[in-house]
């Protein structure tokens, strides 16, 4: 860890926890207290959903795309707080979404930025309109940035949002933190199968106008735009939850399998795993973020938790053999290592962290991509990788 | 390695780059008011006319094996266009970015082509060369056109055709200030939103982009005319994403490498795009991309032309890699600054550049961002409107200087609704929606009560929107201390934040900070420093009369406070600056450069030893007593002395004590007292509003009638009564005079005779040093009076005196308690760096540290003149007449070097554009006609009289380049306006065939003298020389 020789740990706490306005047009009283595991809180302004939610506290860099963001599975049990400071300006529409619904179980923003009025050409609902019919809840005009240095020095820790009642007095407010910190601690993202949450119950056929291809997909969550850059190449999925067995799969005429994205540890899901092993030895296979952990854990490697993970969509990974980089799209908490070099070679490396971002099988038809090819939010540089899965299906 | 440059920012980045390699650089320059020029970024360096003759000898003299060409704006893409052979003949390898690609990017036909070929929208297109071609473009496209000059400066000559009529002349223009005489007749995309992406490619293929921008202003107004937000606020992630990927696809079509700019139309109502343009070099763009995210664009792109690649190349903030794409977690905006204070012009904005600079500021809400930036543009003039007719309110959302304002009072005044502005303005509705929010606001602002603090929260609201002080005092009838105080007990202040490229995902190193009212400040002190604090001011957006020559001066403060165990911190507003680089100084506060801010950055800086407040012109001086009064040191001269300096009553006294001779003057409050002090003093006359730099309203009177006239203009822009009043001294010559004083010695910097005659302020003149046309007895009392004015005031540092010369007699005019945009000049021309040890001065460093002498100036080495000339903005003003006045009108300076002076002029001239062939038109001279004419005869050129040819013909002339260069708009008698009329036309049809305008007598016989004396010397003229030889 780096110091930083300008810090002298005199962090200057300014006006805020005394007076304080939530909505941005409206100075009133707040209505709505983040408190963090370590004891820090947040007063702010209630949007969405009226109600008190325990999650796990992370952050995402990306400047566009909350709609994305908040219907992307893999921030399932996850509070997300959003760096960009201004969210909403564009509101929210049908075809952005990544799944159903709204999954990150609270969004943490510095201005709720729709103003009710819709400027754009596709707005349908406003970001509290839409997060209030989701039932999720948020919090605005607190200082995001200050959450995310927090995080970064402390790690990704659990933290309770919660409604407030207004005009409360010190006292009142310092038991209403205590009350809330006491919950905290019963909460373990860790030990949570959130993937059993959002995984399809029942399987589902996405098809293109022309099918070349067919490809089972186990959904351990998985973002739509992975199936849309599937259909686009002619490739029709069959969405099957994360527990279906690798026989099933293999009666099932598929040219290829796709193991998706999805939330919480991989270390977990012992029988994808086990799924996973068998497929690859059978039929070609791309894994996408948690789908690429599993292959790693099926190989012999293993999986372990990054400090406050990686979410946002200017991340760099280098293919070590071209020199070429890639800016993608990541969100992910957990990262893998030791992968037997004899079985997988290391297709791309993060150019911060040098952790694995990808891998391809030294003599199966099997790649894998710690990050998101589809982007969505965020850029598509690598989406080549969806090509290369279909040239191993050939 | 060979680099020449325009842009001070990009320039001084790529020096850094290379020398970090070991590579010897080689800087050619025009300009000396930069920072790329000194020898602490190049090793030999060449303040020279950029041509490609001169280019051409500087290769033949260094031999150098490579070139850089795309850090030099677009000056440096034509010139490296033209070079290419010369490259090949001399093995230079060019590097970066190839000159096929610029070529490729340049020429709109064949990058045409290119996006056809790659599928890429465009607006439909064609080229003209002449007016047939121009007419078929028409009957084919349709109007509404944009007719773009090809290879041109800033979108000089282009312009948008509505009207069939307009079409013709504007095609002329084009072709004319096209580098390669030809034009774009394009398919006008007015009215849709304007994106930009700064993208680096690398030659492994390897593309980022850099930031994404949204011009409020929709397509229709050049992007430098523009207030730009970064990042776009109304684009979905789709939308960001479809425009990047398609920036990427565009870039490696094109080849680049290294940084380039694309701009893009885009349709808001279906989100369809049309590419614009493509700049395959560090632009103004690339400068604001760097300082709104931190990542040093020029500095990577420089280590690209270097052969790495992005991943091999460290991240200076964050201490990973440069291969990633900043997240920025706050707003920029950026707001042009314009000159039409000083060019009395049509206010319109259009596809012309007309602004001189730009302020950059950064707020966790767009309108802390935006309000921010307003306030640094540091607009004196009370802004009002004419509402009363729906044409009136209707134009005014039409692209003009006032545009936002304009629509602020309409909001205000309930008149339109966001919907309705939106549709006449074609602005997004967010953005006006916003604006609507910070109008309601105000009315809030109205129900502060000091005495309660249950509205506290209003204040802090307004804070975090960017209300200042002034603001919130002006809405709420409260006084600023009454404000202060309800902060200061609220517990009411800024917290600062970095900017880190990354969104706090990382720990950084930077030390740059922007204010905003939040929860958590990280502007710590440095820990375990124990070195003493300065803070040094910047001077704010570029102007007429506060160039980049105060860039300058700030950074050598810098850099000679650090040399001396300084903590440096710099608080300024302008992103086209070095003294901006978050590496420059040891923090950077990007702030606006008003009382408020920065006695909140003093606040928060705690013990402090003083503010240097020298070096950032008129805006920092201005800011001397508002600090002081707030109990803030400020170092060197102390504010008593400047005040002595500044105003009239205490300077007049102080010269008659000291018996020096003063202009006979006066201050008049009234229009009576003005006719009375003029009877007394007696024709012709220099009159002007007190406090003002630049010379603004300045003017020379002959008559009571004239007097009358502009002082109710005067009057109109001071907003007071205060008139100066000079004897005007005809036929005398202005000197400028940089000294050096420590309280104790004084140190003359150089005695700098202007060129014309007094009369033309004194930054539109040229002026060379050593003096050559001053008797010794003159001479003598240069340096007396000097060395006694500055003892007399005390001065610790610099100061700059302009005096006036007639014959033997010297008379002092003004005596400015600051660097002046001179002294970056005098520094390269003597070898020494009078801006640092000013500096040195300041914190307690004697002269006779730094000089063994003090009797006479300094002057350059080994015989040498250096000649100073000033570079002109008239052909963006068509409607500006181009003759030279009391009001500085020049926007840049450069400087020429010789062993003659008359080599030395005329190569600064040619620096500045102005080349001077065999036939020169005569136009109004006055009663100077003859001796010129004489004069230009016996130096071999070609006379047309303007009594001789009529205006029809003249015009023909100048547009088939029978004519050379204009002597022409010479006043000099009561009559002078009406005598100067009739040839206006043609001067400023002149400007746009790029003709020099000479409109000043004693500039036309010493240009005649310096023809005359280098007569058929043509092939020995103008040979480079490099600034090593006067160090």
């Amino acid at each position: 860890m780096q110091t930083n020789p300008l810090a002298d740990g005199t962090n200057q706490t300014g006006s805020y926890s005394k007076i304080f306005q939530s909505d941005f047009k409206n100075p009133k009283t707040p209505n709505a207290i983040l408190v963090l595991k370590d004891g820090s809180h947040f007063l702010g302004g209630q949007i969405g959903a009226v109600k008190e939610i325990l999650g796990e506290l992370v952050f995402n860099t990306s400047m566009v795309g909350y709609q994305e963001a908040l219907t992307d599975p893999s921030y399932a049990g996850q509070i997300l707080t959003f760096c960009y400071p201004l969210i909403g300006n564009y509101a929210t529409n049908l075809d952005d979404a990544e799944s159903e619904k709204v999954h990150v179980r609270a969004a943490v923003v510095r201005e709720n930025c729709e103003s009710g009025k819709f400027y754009h050409f596709k707005a349908k609902l406003g970001l509290s309109e839409y997060l209030k019919e989701n039932d999720v809840p948020g919090i605005s005009g607190v200082d995001t940035r200050s959450i995310v240095r927090k995080v970064r020095e402390s790690g990704v820790m659990p933290s309770i949002l919660s409604p407030l009642e207004p005009n409360l007095s010190e006292k009142q407010l310092q038991e209403k933190i205590s009350e809330l910190k006491s919950k905290i601690s019963g909460f373990d993202y860790g030990s949570v199968n959130f993937v059993s949450e959002v995984s399809i119950k029942q399987k589902k056929i996405f098809s293109p106008k022309k099918i070349d291809k067919k490809v089972a997909l186990i959904d351990c969550g998985v973002k739509l735009n992975i199936i849309r850059e599937l259909n686009l190449r002619n490739i029709e999925a069959t969405a099957f939850p994360y527990d279906i067995s690798a026989n099933t799969i293999l009666k099932g005429d598929f040219d290829g399998v796709l193991i998706s994205n999805g939330p919480g540890d991989p270390a977990l899901m012992k029988e994808t795993i086990s799924t996973t092993k068998k497929l690859i030895q059978s039929l070609p296979t791309l894994g996408i973020c948690l789908g690429h952990q599993l292959i790693a854990h099926a190989l012999g490697g293993t999986t372990y938790k990054l400090k406050f993970g990686h979410r946002g969509s200017n991340h760099a990974v280098l293919n070590p053999e071209t020199g070429k980089i890639y800016i993608t799209t990541q969100n992910h908490g957990y990262a893998a290592k030791d992968i037997p070099q004899n079985l997988a070679q290391t297709l791309f490396i993060n150019c911060n962290d040098k952790t694995n971002e990808g891998i391809r099988h030294k003599t199966l038809p099997v790649i894998s991509a710690q990050f998101h090819p589809e982007g969505s939010n965020g850029p598509k540089d690598a989406n080549f990788l969806f090509d290369e899965f279909l040239k191993m299906m050939k | 390695m060979l680099i020449w440059r325009k842009f001070d920012y990009s320039g001084t980045q790529c020096c850094k780059a290379l020398k970090e390699e070991g590579i010897d650089i080689i800087l050619v320059n025009s300009n000396p008011a930069t920072i790329q020029t000194d020898f602490e970024f190049a090793d030999r360096i060449y303040i020279e006319p950029l041509t490609v003759e001169t280019i051409t000898r500087i290769i033949e003299i260094e031999k150098p094996q490579a070139v850089i060409a795309t850090m030099a704006g677009q000056t440096g893409l034509n010139l490296a266009t033209k070079l290419k052979s010369t490259f090949q003949l001399h093995g230079v390898a060019v590097l970066g970015t190839s000159i096929e690609t610029i070529e490729l990017a340049e020429d709109r036909e064949k990058f045409a082509q290119l996006m056809e070929k790659i599928n890429e929208p465009i607006p439909k297109s064609m080229r003209a060369t002449n007016l047939e071609d121009a007419k078929k473009a028409l009957s084919l496209l349709g109007l509404p056109l944009i007719v773009r000059a090809d290879f041109a400066l800033g979108g000089a000559g282009s312009s948008i055709v509505r009207l069939e009529e307009n079409f013709i002349s504007a095609v002329e223009t084009a072709l004319n200030s096209s580098g390669t005489s030809s034009c774009l007749i394009e398919k006008s995309v007015e009215g849709l939103s304007e994106l930009e992406y700064e993208v680096i490619r690398d030659s492994n293929d390897n593309c980022i982009t850099i930031c994404n921008m949204e011009n409020i202003d929709p397509m229709g107004v050049h992007t430098g005319e523009s207030i730009v937000v970064a990042p776009s606020q109304t684009l979905t992630d789709k939308e960001y994403h479809m425009l990047r990927a398609a920036a990427i696809r565009v870039i490696r079509a094109l080849d680049v490498r290294g940084a380039c700019n694309i701009q893009f139309a885009l349709d808001q109502q279906n989100g369809k795009y049309y590419i614009i343009e493509v700049n395959p070099r560090t632009s103004r763009s690339s400068a604001l991309a760097s300082k709104a995210t931190g990542y040093p664009i020029a500095w990577v792109s420089t280590k690209i032309a270097l052969g790495y690649q992005l991943h091999e190349i460290p991240n200076k903030i964050t201490g990973k890699s440069a291969a990633f794409e900043p997240a920025l977690d706050y707003c920029v905006v950026k707001m042009p600054k314009w000159p039409f204070d000083k060019l009395y012009s049509q206010k319109i904005l259009g596809t012309q550049m007309k602004s001189t600079g730009e302020v950059m500021a950064i707020g966790r809400t767009f309108e802390e961002a935006l309000q921010k930036a307003i306030h640094s543009l540091e607009l004196k003039q009370k802004i009002e409107f004419d509402f009363t007719s729906q044409t009136a309110i209707e134009k005014s959302l039409l692209p003009n200087e006032l545009r936002l304002f304009a629509i602020k009072d309409i909001l205000r005044q309930k008149m339109l609704t966001v919907d309705e502005i939106s549709r006449i303005s074609k602005i997004h509705k967010w953005f006006i929606a916003k604006i609507d929010g910070i109008v309601a606001m105000e009315s809030q602002i109205e129900k502060i009560d000091v005495t309660n603090s249950k509205t506290a929260p209003i204040l802090l609201e307004a804070k975090r929107m960017g209300f200042s002080d002034n603001q919130i005092s002006f809405k709420s009838a409260l006084s600023n201390d009454a404000i202060s105080h309800f902060k200061a007990r609220n517990s009411i202040a800024p917290t600062y934040k970095m900017v880190d490229t990354c969104s706090g995902e990382f720990e950084a190193l930077t030390p740059y900070y922007y204010s905003t009212f939040e929860q958590e400040d990280e502007s710590h002190l440095l820990r375990g420093s124990s070195k003493k604090k300065v803070v040094i001011l910047g001077s704010g957006p570029i102007r007429i009369g506060q160039g980049i020559e105060f860039d300058y001066c700030t950074v050598h403060a810098v850099l000679a406070l650090k040399e001396l165990g300084y903590e440096s911190i710099i608080i300024n507003s302008n992103p086209e600056t070095v003294s901006t680089d978050f590496d420059v100084s040891s923090k950077l506060y990007f702030e606006p450069l008003t009382a408020e801010n920065v006695l909140d950055v003093i606040k928060k800086e705690g013990e402090i030893e003083g503010v240097v407040v020298q070096f950032g012109g008129q805006t920092s001086v201005n800011l001397s007593i508002p600090l002081e009064n707030n109990g803030v040191k400020i170092l060197g001269t102390s504010v008593a002395s400047i005040d002595a300096s500044q105003n009239r009553k205490k300077f007049k006294a102080l010269m008659g004590r000291l018996k020096i001779p003063l202009v006979e003057s006066g201050v008049a409050f009234s229009k009576e007292e003005a006719l009375e002090i003029a009877r007394s003093i007696s024709y012709p006359l220099l009159i002007r509003p007190s406090y003002v730099l630049g010379g603004r309203a300045m003017e020379i009177v002959y008559t009571e009638k004239q007097l009358l006239k502009k002082i109710d203009e005067a009057i109109f822009i001071s907003g007071s009564y205060a008139i100066i009043m000079d004897r005007f001294l005809e036929d005398a010559v202005e000197v400028d005079v940089d000294a050096l004083s420590d309280g104790e010695k004084v140190k003359l910097a150089g005695i700098m005779e202007q060129i014309e005659e007094a009369g033309i302020h004194s930054g539109d003149s040229s002026c060379v040093t050593p003096a050559i046309g001053f008797s010794d007895i003159a001479i003598k009392k240069i340096r007396d009076y000097t060395k006694r004015i500055l003892l007399e005031l005390q001065i610790i540092g610099l100061a700059n005196i302009q005096m006036a010369i007639k014959g033997d007699d010297v008379y002092v005019l003004e005596v400015n308690p600051r660097a002046s945009r001179t002294v970056p000049y005098l520094s390269k021309a003597m070898g020494v760096p009078i801006a640092k040890i000013a500096s040195a001065l300041q914190v307690g460093k004697k002269l006779t540290d730094y000089f063994d002498s003090f009797e006479k100036e300094l002057i350059p080495k080994h015989g040498y003149f250096a000649v100073k000339s000033p570079v002109f903005p008239f052909i963006k003003f068509r409607d500006v007449d181009p003759i030279l006045s009391p009001e500085m009108k020049s926007t840049g300076e450069v400087m020429g070097i010789a062993k003659t002076f008359e080599e030395a002029y005329l190569k600064a001239q040619l620096a500045a554009g102005n080349k001077f062939g065999s036939t020169v038109f005569l136009g109004s001279c006055g009663k100077w006609k003859k001796i010129l004419a004489d004069k230009f005869k016996k130096a071999g050129i070609q006379i047309f009289d303007s009594d001789k040819i009529s205006e029809k013909d003249a015009l023909l002339m100048v547009k088939q380049n029978k004519i050379s260069f204009l002597i022409d708009g010479i006043k000099g008698s009561a009559k002078s306006e009406e005598e100067i009329r009739p040839t206006e036309a043609i001067r400023k049809s002149a400007v746009q065939f790029r003709l020099p305008v000479i409109s000043s007598y004693f500039a036309a016989l010493k240009i005649a003298d310096s023809l005359e004396k280098t007569k058929g010397r043509n092939g020995k003229l103008f040979a480079p020389v490099a600034l090593n030889e006067l160090a």
